[in-house]
Protein backbone atom coordinates (compact mmCIF):
# COMPACT_ATOMS: atom_id res chain seq x y z
CA UNK A 1 0.00 0.00 0.00
CA UNK A 2 1.63 3.45 -1.41
CA UNK A 3 0.17 6.06 1.18
CA UNK A 4 0.58 10.23 -0.30
CA UNK A 5 -0.65 12.54 1.60
CA UNK A 6 -0.45 16.37 0.72
CA UNK A 7 2.85 15.85 -1.27
CA UNK A 8 4.58 18.99 -2.94
CA UNK A 9 7.45 19.27 -4.85
CA UNK A 10 9.85 22.99 -5.41
CA UNK A 11 12.68 22.83 -8.02
CA UNK A 12 15.18 25.21 -7.29
CA UNK A 13 16.18 26.58 -10.66
CA UNK A 14 18.40 29.26 -11.40
CA UNK A 15 16.30 32.45 -9.50
CA UNK A 16 12.72 31.35 -9.22
CA UNK A 17 11.52 27.86 -7.49
CA UNK A 18 8.99 26.30 -9.71
CA UNK A 19 6.46 24.31 -7.87
CA UNK A 20 6.11 21.03 -9.90
CA UNK A 21 3.83 19.31 -7.68
CA UNK A 22 0.94 20.79 -5.50
CA UNK A 23 -0.92 18.21 -2.19
CA UNK A 24 -1.33 15.81 -3.99
CA UNK A 25 -3.03 12.77 -1.55
CA UNK A 26 -3.42 9.61 -3.03
CA UNK A 27 -3.66 5.93 -1.98
CA UNK A 28 -2.69 2.89 -4.41
CA UNK A 29 -3.57 -0.57 -2.72
CA UNK A 30 -1.15 -3.29 -2.62
CA UNK A 31 -0.98 -5.15 -6.09
CA UNK A 32 -3.11 -2.59 -8.04
CA UNK A 33 -1.86 -0.67 -11.37
CA UNK A 34 -2.99 2.72 -11.49
CA UNK A 35 -2.02 4.79 -14.47
CA UNK A 36 -1.28 8.39 -14.52
CA UNK A 37 -2.49 10.81 -17.16
CA UNK A 38 -2.18 14.59 -17.22
CA UNK A 39 -0.48 17.51 -19.51
CA UNK A 40 3.29 17.58 -20.30
CA UNK A 41 4.45 19.77 -17.54
CA UNK A 42 2.17 18.28 -14.78
CA UNK A 43 4.65 16.67 -12.40
CA UNK A 44 3.92 13.44 -13.57
CA UNK A 45 7.58 12.02 -13.37
CA UNK A 46 8.09 13.93 -10.54
CA UNK A 47 5.80 12.43 -8.82
CA UNK A 48 7.57 9.08 -10.13
CA UNK A 49 11.01 10.24 -8.84
CA UNK A 50 9.62 10.78 -5.29
CA UNK A 51 8.06 7.13 -5.23
CA UNK A 52 11.58 5.61 -6.37
CA UNK A 53 13.76 8.19 -4.09
CA UNK A 54 15.37 9.90 -6.88
CA UNK A 55 13.67 13.45 -5.33
CA UNK A 56 14.32 13.55 -1.63
CA UNK A 57 13.09 16.70 -1.20
CA UNK A 58 9.48 17.14 -0.71
CA UNK A 59 6.53 18.66 1.52
CA UNK A 60 4.06 15.95 2.69
CA UNK A 61 4.14 12.06 4.06
CA UNK A 62 4.83 9.14 1.55
CA UNK A 63 4.87 5.63 3.00
CA UNK A 64 5.34 2.33 0.77
CA UNK A 65 3.48 -0.28 3.36
CA UNK A 66 3.77 2.14 6.21
CA UNK A 67 7.55 2.67 5.92
CA UNK A 68 8.92 5.82 4.48
CA UNK A 69 10.66 5.84 0.85
CA UNK A 70 14.33 3.86 1.18
CA UNK A 71 15.46 2.84 -2.44
CA UNK A 72 17.76 0.51 -0.41
CA UNK A 73 15.22 -1.60 1.23
CA UNK A 74 12.42 -1.31 -1.56
CA UNK A 75 12.86 -3.12 -4.73
CA UNK A 76 11.71 -0.37 -7.56
CA UNK A 77 11.46 -1.51 -11.20
CA UNK A 78 11.70 2.01 -12.71
CA UNK A 79 11.79 3.02 -16.86
CA UNK A 80 12.60 6.35 -17.29
CA UNK A 81 11.07 8.43 -19.70
CA UNK A 82 14.86 9.08 -21.22
CA UNK A 83 15.07 5.12 -20.63
CA UNK A 84 18.02 5.31 -18.15
CA UNK A 85 20.49 2.60 -19.82
CA UNK A 86 24.51 3.47 -19.63
CA UNK A 87 25.99 4.10 -22.51
CA UNK A 88 28.70 1.70 -21.67
CA UNK A 89 27.13 -0.93 -20.87
CA UNK A 90 25.89 -3.31 -23.51
CA UNK A 91 22.09 -4.40 -24.16
CA UNK A 92 22.89 -7.60 -21.95
CA UNK A 93 24.21 -5.55 -19.54
CA UNK A 94 21.93 -2.96 -18.90
CA UNK A 95 18.80 -5.62 -18.92
CA UNK A 96 21.02 -7.31 -15.78
CA UNK A 97 22.07 -4.03 -14.31
CA UNK A 98 18.70 -3.84 -11.91
CA UNK A 99 19.31 -7.44 -10.67
CA UNK A 100 22.89 -7.16 -10.44
CA UNK A 101 22.29 -3.79 -8.03
CA UNK A 102 19.89 -6.06 -5.92
CA UNK A 103 21.62 -9.02 -6.17
CA UNK A 104 24.86 -9.14 -7.42
CA UNK A 105 26.40 -10.26 -10.33
CA UNK A 106 24.21 -12.29 -12.68
CA UNK A 107 24.60 -14.47 -15.62
CA UNK A 108 21.18 -14.34 -18.12
CA UNK A 109 19.00 -17.40 -16.74
CA UNK A 110 15.56 -18.35 -18.16
CA UNK A 111 13.35 -16.23 -16.92
CA UNK A 112 15.61 -13.41 -18.30
CA UNK A 113 15.51 -14.84 -21.58
CA UNK A 114 12.31 -15.31 -21.71
CA UNK A 115 11.74 -11.39 -21.10
CA UNK A 116 14.38 -10.57 -23.77
CA UNK A 117 12.89 -12.78 -26.02
CA UNK A 118 9.44 -10.93 -25.33
CA UNK A 119 10.48 -7.74 -26.01
CA UNK A 120 12.52 -9.34 -29.40
CA UNK A 121 15.71 -7.14 -28.11
CA UNK A 122 17.62 -11.08 -27.69
CA UNK A 123 19.53 -10.87 -30.57
CA UNK A 124 20.76 -7.44 -29.77
CA UNK A 125 22.51 -9.14 -26.69
CA UNK A 126 26.22 -6.96 -27.29
CA UNK A 127 25.13 -3.79 -28.75
CA UNK A 128 25.92 -0.59 -27.22
CA UNK A 129 22.83 1.95 -26.53
CA UNK A 130 24.14 4.02 -29.35
CA UNK A 131 24.00 1.70 -31.75
CA UNK A 132 20.16 1.03 -30.93
CA UNK A 133 16.67 3.11 -32.33
CA UNK A 134 14.48 4.41 -29.63
CA UNK A 135 12.06 1.84 -29.53
CA UNK A 136 14.78 -0.83 -29.01
CA UNK A 137 16.22 1.07 -26.17
CA UNK A 138 13.00 1.61 -24.53
CA UNK A 139 12.31 -1.88 -24.39
CA UNK A 140 15.81 -2.58 -22.74
CA UNK A 141 14.63 -0.41 -20.74
CA UNK A 142 11.33 -2.40 -19.77
CA UNK A 143 13.81 -6.02 -19.94
CA UNK A 144 15.93 -4.23 -16.97
CA UNK A 145 12.36 -3.49 -14.73
CA UNK A 146 11.02 -6.70 -15.47
CA UNK A 147 14.06 -8.96 -15.12
CA UNK A 148 14.40 -7.66 -11.27
CA UNK A 149 11.10 -8.75 -10.36
CA UNK A 150 9.76 -5.38 -8.29
CA UNK A 151 7.63 -5.03 -5.36
CA UNK A 152 7.04 -1.89 -7.27
CA UNK A 153 6.93 -0.88 -10.65
CA UNK A 154 7.76 3.07 -11.92
CA UNK A 155 6.83 2.97 -15.75
CA UNK A 156 7.07 6.33 -16.89
CA UNK A 157 5.57 6.33 -20.40
CA UNK A 158 7.60 3.36 -21.34
CA UNK A 159 6.03 2.48 -24.75
CA UNK A 160 5.54 5.96 -26.09
CA UNK A 161 8.81 5.29 -28.84
CA UNK A 162 7.02 1.91 -30.48
CA UNK A 163 4.92 1.76 -33.40
CA UNK A 164 1.23 1.49 -32.79
CA UNK A 165 1.30 -2.49 -33.27
CA UNK A 166 4.39 -3.10 -31.43
CA UNK A 167 2.96 -0.53 -28.64
CA UNK A 168 -0.60 -2.95 -28.40
CA UNK A 169 1.86 -5.94 -28.48
CA UNK A 170 3.79 -4.64 -25.72
CA UNK A 171 0.69 -3.32 -23.53
CA UNK A 172 -0.89 -7.08 -23.78
CA UNK A 173 2.30 -8.32 -22.82
CA UNK A 174 3.18 -6.04 -20.21
CA UNK A 175 -0.47 -7.09 -18.56
CA UNK A 176 0.28 -10.91 -19.29
CA UNK A 177 3.99 -10.46 -17.01
CA UNK A 178 1.89 -8.10 -14.84
CA UNK A 179 -0.75 -10.64 -13.66
CA UNK A 180 1.51 -13.32 -13.12
CA UNK A 181 2.96 -11.32 -9.92
CA UNK A 182 0.76 -8.98 -9.57
CA UNK A 183 3.37 -6.15 -9.09
CA UNK A 184 1.40 -2.66 -7.34
CA UNK A 185 2.05 -0.37 -10.50
CA UNK A 186 2.24 3.30 -10.99
CA UNK A 187 1.94 3.93 -15.17
CA UNK A 188 2.42 7.23 -16.60
CA UNK A 189 0.92 7.63 -19.78
CA UNK A 190 0.16 10.55 -22.43
CA UNK A 191 -2.51 8.67 -23.99
CA UNK A 192 -6.28 8.31 -22.91
CA UNK A 193 -6.18 4.91 -24.70
CA UNK A 194 -3.21 3.42 -22.64
CA UNK A 195 -4.73 4.37 -19.53
CA UNK A 196 -7.85 2.58 -20.49
CA UNK A 197 -6.36 -0.84 -21.52
CA UNK A 198 -3.75 -0.87 -18.16
CA UNK A 199 -5.29 1.17 -15.23
CA UNK A 200 -7.52 -0.07 -12.85
CA UNK A 201 -7.67 2.99 -11.20
CA UNK A 202 -7.36 6.60 -13.81
CA UNK A 203 -5.44 9.37 -11.91
CA UNK A 204 -5.72 12.73 -13.82
CA UNK A 205 -3.21 15.60 -12.82
CA UNK A 206 -4.03 19.22 -13.84
CA UNK A 207 -1.35 21.56 -15.88
CA UNK A 208 1.29 22.84 -14.24
CA UNK A 209 1.68 22.69 -10.99
CA UNK A 210 0.43 19.32 -10.87
CA UNK A 211 -2.83 18.50 -9.07
CA UNK A 212 -5.07 15.27 -8.70
CA UNK A 213 -7.55 16.65 -10.50
CA UNK A 214 -9.96 12.85 -10.67
CA UNK A 215 -9.16 9.60 -9.85
CA UNK A 216 -11.36 7.46 -11.24
CA UNK A 217 -12.00 4.03 -11.11
CA UNK A 218 -12.14 2.05 -14.32
CA UNK A 219 -14.69 -0.05 -15.42
CA UNK A 220 -13.19 -1.38 -18.92
CA UNK A 221 -9.64 -2.85 -17.10
CA UNK A 222 -9.09 -6.30 -17.83
CA UNK A 223 -12.31 -6.11 -20.08
CA UNK A 224 -12.37 -8.35 -23.37
CA UNK A 225 -11.91 -6.97 -26.95
CA UNK A 226 -11.56 -3.54 -24.61
CA UNK A 227 -11.31 -1.28 -27.33
CA UNK A 228 -14.82 -2.90 -29.48
CA UNK A 229 -16.89 -1.89 -25.89
CA UNK A 230 -19.09 1.23 -25.73
CA UNK A 231 -17.99 1.65 -22.49
CA UNK A 232 -14.39 2.20 -23.48
CA UNK A 233 -15.68 4.95 -25.51
CA UNK A 234 -17.77 6.58 -23.14
CA UNK A 235 -14.79 6.18 -20.82
CA UNK A 236 -12.18 7.76 -23.41
CA UNK A 237 -14.77 10.71 -23.61
CA UNK A 238 -15.10 11.23 -19.87
CA UNK A 239 -11.60 11.08 -20.06
CA UNK A 240 -10.81 13.65 -22.50
CA UNK A 241 -13.38 15.72 -21.13
CA UNK A 242 -11.69 16.22 -18.09
CA UNK A 243 -8.22 17.14 -19.73
CA UNK A 244 -9.83 19.74 -21.61
CA UNK A 245 -11.52 21.54 -19.32
CA UNK A 246 -8.48 21.63 -17.50
CA UNK B 1 39.68 4.50 -38.17
CA UNK B 2 42.56 2.59 -36.88
CA UNK B 3 43.93 1.47 -40.04
CA UNK B 4 43.77 5.10 -40.79
CA UNK B 5 46.07 5.97 -38.03
CA UNK B 6 49.08 3.30 -38.96
CA UNK B 7 48.41 4.84 -42.47
CA UNK B 8 49.50 8.36 -41.09
CA UNK B 9 52.20 7.19 -38.43
CA UNK B 10 53.82 5.07 -41.37
CA UNK B 11 53.41 8.42 -43.71
CA UNK B 12 54.78 10.59 -40.81
CA UNK B 13 57.87 7.79 -40.55
CA UNK B 14 58.60 8.21 -44.33
CA UNK B 15 58.47 11.88 -44.42
CA UNK B 16 60.75 12.04 -41.10
CA UNK B 17 63.12 9.89 -42.53
CA UNK B 18 63.01 11.40 -46.19
CA UNK B 19 63.66 14.50 -44.46
CA UNK B 20 66.55 13.64 -42.23
CA UNK B 21 68.05 11.71 -45.24
CA UNK B 22 68.34 14.64 -47.49
CA UNK B 23 69.90 16.73 -44.43
CA UNK B 24 72.67 14.26 -43.92
CA UNK B 25 72.97 14.07 -47.74
CA UNK B 26 73.16 18.03 -47.72
CA UNK B 27 75.64 18.64 -45.36
CA UNK B 28 77.57 15.12 -45.58
CA UNK B 29 79.03 16.15 -41.63
CA UNK B 30 79.28 13.08 -38.86
CA UNK B 31 77.21 15.72 -37.05
CA UNK B 32 74.16 14.26 -38.84
CA UNK B 33 74.69 10.67 -39.81
CA UNK B 34 72.10 9.19 -42.46
CA UNK B 35 69.31 7.25 -40.87
CA UNK B 36 70.36 4.20 -42.90
CA UNK B 37 73.47 4.41 -41.08
CA UNK B 38 72.01 4.84 -37.32
CA UNK B 39 69.41 1.80 -37.95
CA UNK B 40 72.40 -0.46 -38.38
CA UNK B 41 74.10 1.37 -35.29
CA UNK B 42 70.99 0.46 -33.53
CA UNK B 43 70.90 -3.55 -34.87
CA UNK B 44 74.28 -3.91 -33.69
CA UNK B 45 74.01 -2.43 -30.39
CA UNK B 46 70.95 -2.83 -28.84
CA UNK B 47 71.32 -5.63 -27.38
CA UNK B 48 74.42 -4.98 -25.66
CA UNK B 49 74.73 -1.51 -25.16
CA UNK B 50 71.12 0.15 -25.80
CA UNK B 51 68.66 -1.96 -24.16
CA UNK B 52 69.37 -1.81 -20.42
CA UNK B 53 68.98 1.86 -20.55
CA UNK B 54 65.82 1.55 -22.04
CA UNK B 55 64.28 -0.67 -19.32
CA UNK B 56 65.36 2.37 -16.93
CA UNK B 57 63.67 4.74 -18.74
CA UNK B 58 60.43 2.99 -19.34
CA UNK B 59 60.04 1.58 -15.62
CA UNK B 60 60.62 5.25 -14.57
CA UNK B 61 58.08 6.56 -17.38
CA UNK B 62 55.57 3.60 -16.43
CA UNK B 63 56.17 3.79 -12.73
CA UNK B 64 55.74 7.49 -12.77
CA UNK B 65 52.25 7.32 -15.06
CA UNK B 66 50.86 4.62 -12.72
CA UNK B 67 51.12 6.89 -9.30
CA UNK B 68 49.83 10.13 -11.17
CA UNK B 69 47.20 7.97 -12.01
CA UNK B 70 46.38 6.12 -8.78
CA UNK B 71 46.89 9.52 -6.77
CA UNK B 72 45.30 11.83 -9.09
CA UNK B 73 42.22 9.65 -10.26
CA UNK B 74 40.49 9.38 -6.92
CA UNK B 75 41.71 12.37 -5.91
CA UNK B 76 39.69 14.30 -9.08
CA UNK B 77 36.77 11.83 -8.62
CA UNK B 78 36.26 12.73 -4.72
CA UNK B 79 36.18 16.71 -6.16
CA UNK B 80 33.87 16.01 -9.07
CA UNK B 81 32.02 14.26 -7.02
CA UNK B 82 31.84 16.10 -3.37
CA UNK B 83 31.28 20.02 -3.82
CA UNK B 84 32.82 20.64 -0.53
CA UNK B 85 36.15 18.74 -1.15
CA UNK B 86 35.95 20.32 -4.50
CA UNK B 87 35.26 24.04 -2.88
CA UNK B 88 38.66 23.04 -0.35
CA UNK B 89 41.28 21.60 -2.71
CA UNK B 90 40.40 23.29 -6.30
CA UNK B 91 41.74 26.99 -5.31
CA UNK B 92 45.29 24.59 -3.97
CA UNK B 93 45.19 22.88 -7.71
CA UNK B 94 44.76 25.89 -9.96
CA UNK B 95 47.05 27.74 -8.37
CA UNK B 96 50.14 25.35 -8.18
CA UNK B 97 48.73 24.57 -11.86
CA UNK B 98 50.66 26.86 -14.03
CA UNK B 99 53.86 27.05 -11.89
CA UNK B 100 56.22 25.28 -14.96
CA UNK B 101 56.85 21.97 -12.61
CA UNK B 102 60.78 21.85 -14.05
CA UNK B 103 61.43 24.97 -11.95
CA UNK B 104 60.55 22.26 -9.01
CA UNK B 105 63.61 20.38 -9.70
CA UNK B 106 66.56 21.81 -7.57
CA UNK B 107 63.81 21.95 -4.85
CA UNK B 108 62.93 18.20 -5.66
CA UNK B 109 66.50 17.30 -5.58
CA UNK B 110 67.36 19.04 -2.64
CA UNK B 111 64.83 17.57 -0.88
CA UNK B 112 65.06 13.95 -2.21
CA UNK B 113 68.54 13.50 -3.94
CA UNK B 114 69.62 13.18 -6.72
CA UNK B 115 68.28 9.43 -7.04
CA UNK B 116 65.31 7.77 -8.24
CA UNK B 117 63.22 9.21 -6.07
CA UNK B 118 63.65 12.65 -7.46
CA UNK B 119 63.08 11.30 -10.88
CA UNK B 120 59.70 10.10 -9.76
CA UNK B 121 58.38 12.82 -8.39
CA UNK B 122 59.31 15.08 -11.22
CA UNK B 123 57.26 12.56 -13.67
CA UNK B 124 54.53 12.59 -11.49
CA UNK B 125 54.19 16.13 -10.77
CA UNK B 126 53.88 16.47 -14.78
CA UNK B 127 50.97 13.95 -14.66
CA UNK B 128 49.01 14.35 -11.56
CA UNK B 129 47.88 17.90 -12.19
CA UNK B 130 46.57 17.04 -16.00
CA UNK B 131 44.85 14.33 -14.48
CA UNK B 132 43.14 15.50 -10.82
CA UNK B 133 41.78 18.25 -13.18
CA UNK B 134 40.24 15.66 -16.11
CA UNK B 135 38.68 13.31 -13.98
CA UNK B 136 37.50 15.94 -11.49
CA UNK B 137 35.94 17.99 -14.55
CA UNK B 138 34.70 14.51 -16.28
CA UNK B 139 32.97 13.49 -12.67
CA UNK B 140 31.16 17.10 -12.97
CA UNK B 141 29.86 17.00 -16.55
CA UNK B 142 28.14 13.44 -16.09
CA UNK B 143 23.85 14.31 -16.52
CA UNK B 144 22.12 14.26 -13.12
CA UNK B 145 19.79 12.09 -14.76
CA UNK B 146 22.68 9.58 -15.30
CA UNK B 147 22.37 8.62 -11.94
CA UNK B 148 18.76 8.60 -11.43
CA UNK B 149 18.79 4.33 -12.51
CA UNK B 150 20.73 4.07 -9.83
CA UNK B 151 19.27 6.12 -7.29
CA UNK B 152 15.71 4.44 -7.81
CA UNK B 153 18.00 0.60 -7.22
CA UNK B 154 19.28 2.08 -3.74
CA UNK B 155 22.83 1.66 -5.60
CA UNK B 156 25.75 1.97 -2.92
CA UNK B 157 28.27 4.54 -3.11
CA UNK B 158 30.80 1.78 -4.48
CA UNK B 159 28.26 0.51 -7.10
CA UNK B 160 27.65 3.81 -8.43
CA UNK B 161 31.56 4.54 -8.34
CA UNK B 162 32.09 1.19 -10.35
CA UNK B 163 29.00 1.89 -12.66
CA UNK B 164 28.93 5.01 -13.39
CA UNK B 165 31.38 7.36 -12.18
CA UNK B 166 34.47 4.86 -13.56
CA UNK B 167 33.84 3.93 -16.95
CA UNK B 168 31.93 7.77 -17.74
CA UNK B 169 35.32 9.25 -16.74
CA UNK B 170 37.60 6.35 -17.94
CA UNK B 171 38.24 8.30 -21.56
CA UNK B 172 38.38 11.69 -20.44
CA UNK B 173 41.34 10.31 -18.12
CA UNK B 174 43.60 8.42 -20.51
CA UNK B 175 43.33 11.23 -23.16
CA UNK B 176 44.64 13.04 -20.24
CA UNK B 177 47.47 11.02 -19.37
CA UNK B 178 48.21 10.21 -23.15
CA UNK B 179 48.97 14.35 -23.92
CA UNK B 180 50.78 14.85 -20.37
CA UNK B 181 53.13 12.02 -21.60
CA UNK B 182 55.45 14.38 -23.81
CA UNK B 183 56.38 16.40 -21.37
CA UNK B 184 57.01 13.42 -19.25
CA UNK B 185 59.42 12.14 -21.73
CA UNK B 186 60.70 15.40 -21.55
CA UNK B 187 61.22 16.12 -18.24
CA UNK B 188 62.65 11.96 -17.87
CA UNK B 189 65.17 12.45 -20.30
CA UNK B 190 66.28 16.05 -18.39
CA UNK B 191 66.48 14.08 -14.90
CA UNK B 192 68.18 10.99 -15.98
CA UNK B 193 71.26 13.64 -17.55
CA UNK B 194 72.07 13.05 -13.72
CA UNK B 195 72.40 11.16 -10.78
CA UNK B 196 72.78 8.12 -12.93
CA UNK B 197 74.39 5.98 -15.32
CA UNK B 198 71.07 4.22 -16.69
CA UNK B 199 68.53 5.54 -19.12
CA UNK B 200 68.40 7.03 -22.25
CA UNK B 201 69.05 10.63 -21.30
CA UNK B 202 72.22 9.48 -19.93
CA UNK B 203 72.81 7.36 -22.97
CA UNK B 204 72.27 10.24 -25.51
CA UNK B 205 74.11 12.83 -23.18
CA UNK B 206 77.10 10.32 -22.70
CA UNK B 207 77.36 9.31 -26.49
CA UNK B 208 77.48 13.12 -27.10
CA UNK B 209 80.34 13.55 -24.74
CA UNK B 210 82.21 11.15 -26.80
CA UNK B 211 81.42 12.38 -30.00
CA UNK B 212 79.92 9.09 -31.09
CA UNK B 213 76.79 10.75 -32.93
CA UNK B 214 75.84 7.44 -34.17
CA UNK B 215 75.18 6.75 -30.69
CA UNK B 216 73.51 9.74 -29.81
CA UNK B 217 71.52 9.25 -32.89
CA UNK B 218 70.21 5.90 -32.05
CA UNK B 219 70.05 6.95 -28.27
CA UNK B 220 67.59 9.99 -29.93
CA UNK B 221 65.73 7.38 -32.35
CA UNK B 222 65.21 4.61 -29.60
CA UNK B 223 63.95 7.14 -26.97
CA UNK B 224 61.22 8.39 -29.69
CA UNK B 225 60.09 5.21 -30.41
CA UNK B 226 59.65 4.19 -26.89
CA UNK B 227 57.53 7.41 -26.30
CA UNK B 228 55.44 6.34 -29.34
CA UNK B 229 54.53 2.94 -27.78
CA UNK B 230 53.36 4.03 -24.46
CA UNK B 231 51.26 6.74 -26.75
CA UNK B 232 49.93 4.25 -29.16
CA UNK B 233 49.09 1.68 -26.79
CA UNK B 234 47.20 4.37 -24.07
CA UNK B 235 45.66 5.01 -27.47
CA UNK B 236 44.85 1.44 -28.18
CA UNK B 237 43.27 0.97 -24.23
CA UNK B 238 41.30 3.74 -24.48
CA UNK B 239 39.71 2.32 -28.53
CA UNK B 240 38.81 -0.87 -26.46
CA UNK B 241 37.75 0.80 -23.35
CA UNK B 242 35.76 3.48 -24.73
CA UNK B 243 34.11 1.34 -27.58
CA UNK B 244 30.90 2.54 -26.60
CA UNK B 245 31.44 5.93 -27.17
N1 LIG C 1 15.33 20.01 -12.68
C1 LIG C 1 14.31 20.88 -12.78
N2 LIG C 1 14.48 22.18 -12.47
C2 LIG C 1 13.47 23.05 -12.56
N3 LIG C 1 12.22 22.74 -12.95
C3 LIG C 1 11.98 21.45 -13.28
C4 LIG C 1 13.02 20.46 -13.22
N4 LIG C 1 12.48 19.28 -13.61
C5 LIG C 1 11.19 19.53 -13.90
N5 LIG C 1 10.88 20.82 -13.70
C6 LIG C 1 9.55 21.45 -13.87
O1 LIG C 1 8.65 20.72 -13.07
C7 LIG C 1 7.41 20.55 -13.75
C8 LIG C 1 7.03 19.08 -13.79
O2 LIG C 1 7.95 18.39 -14.59
P1 LIG C 1 7.79 16.83 -14.92
O3 LIG C 1 8.97 16.40 -15.70
O4 LIG C 1 7.50 16.10 -13.68
O5 LIG C 1 6.48 16.86 -15.87
P2 LIG C 1 5.81 15.65 -16.66
O6 LIG C 1 4.37 15.63 -16.28
O7 LIG C 1 6.57 14.41 -16.51
O8 LIG C 1 5.90 16.17 -18.17
P3 LIG C 1 6.03 15.33 -19.52
O9 LIG C 1 4.69 14.74 -19.80
O10 LIG C 1 6.41 16.34 -20.54
O11 LIG C 1 7.07 14.28 -19.31
C9 LIG C 1 7.56 21.19 -15.11
O12 LIG C 1 6.94 22.45 -15.08
C10 LIG C 1 9.05 21.33 -15.29
O13 LIG C 1 9.35 22.48 -16.03
MG1 LIG D 1 7.63 13.23 -17.71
Amino acid sequence: MIQVSNLSVWYQAINESVLALDRVSLDIPRGDIITLIGPSGSGKSTFLYVLAGIQRKYAGIVTIDGRPINPKTQRVGMILQNYGLLPWKNVRDNALLGIKIKSGPQELNDYSHYILQQLDIDTLLDRYPKELSGGQRQRVAIARAFIMKPDLLLMDEPFSALDAITREEMQALFLHIWKQNSVTTVFVTHSVDEALYLGSKIVVFSSSPGRVLEIIDNPCFQMEDLRLQDQYHSMSMRLRKILIKD
Amino acid sequence: MRSRKWRGAIYSLIVVILAWWALSALLARPIVPSPYDVLLNIIATFTAKISTHVLYSLGRILAGILLAALLGVPLGFLMGYYDRIDRLLSPLVYFTYPIPKLALLPVVMLLFGLGEVSKLIMIVLIVVFQVVITSRDAVKSIPAETFHSLQSLGASKIQTFTEIILPASLPEVLTAIRLALGTAVSILFFTETFGTEYGMGYFIMDAWMRVNYLDMYAGIVVLSFMGFCIFSAIDAAETHLCAWR
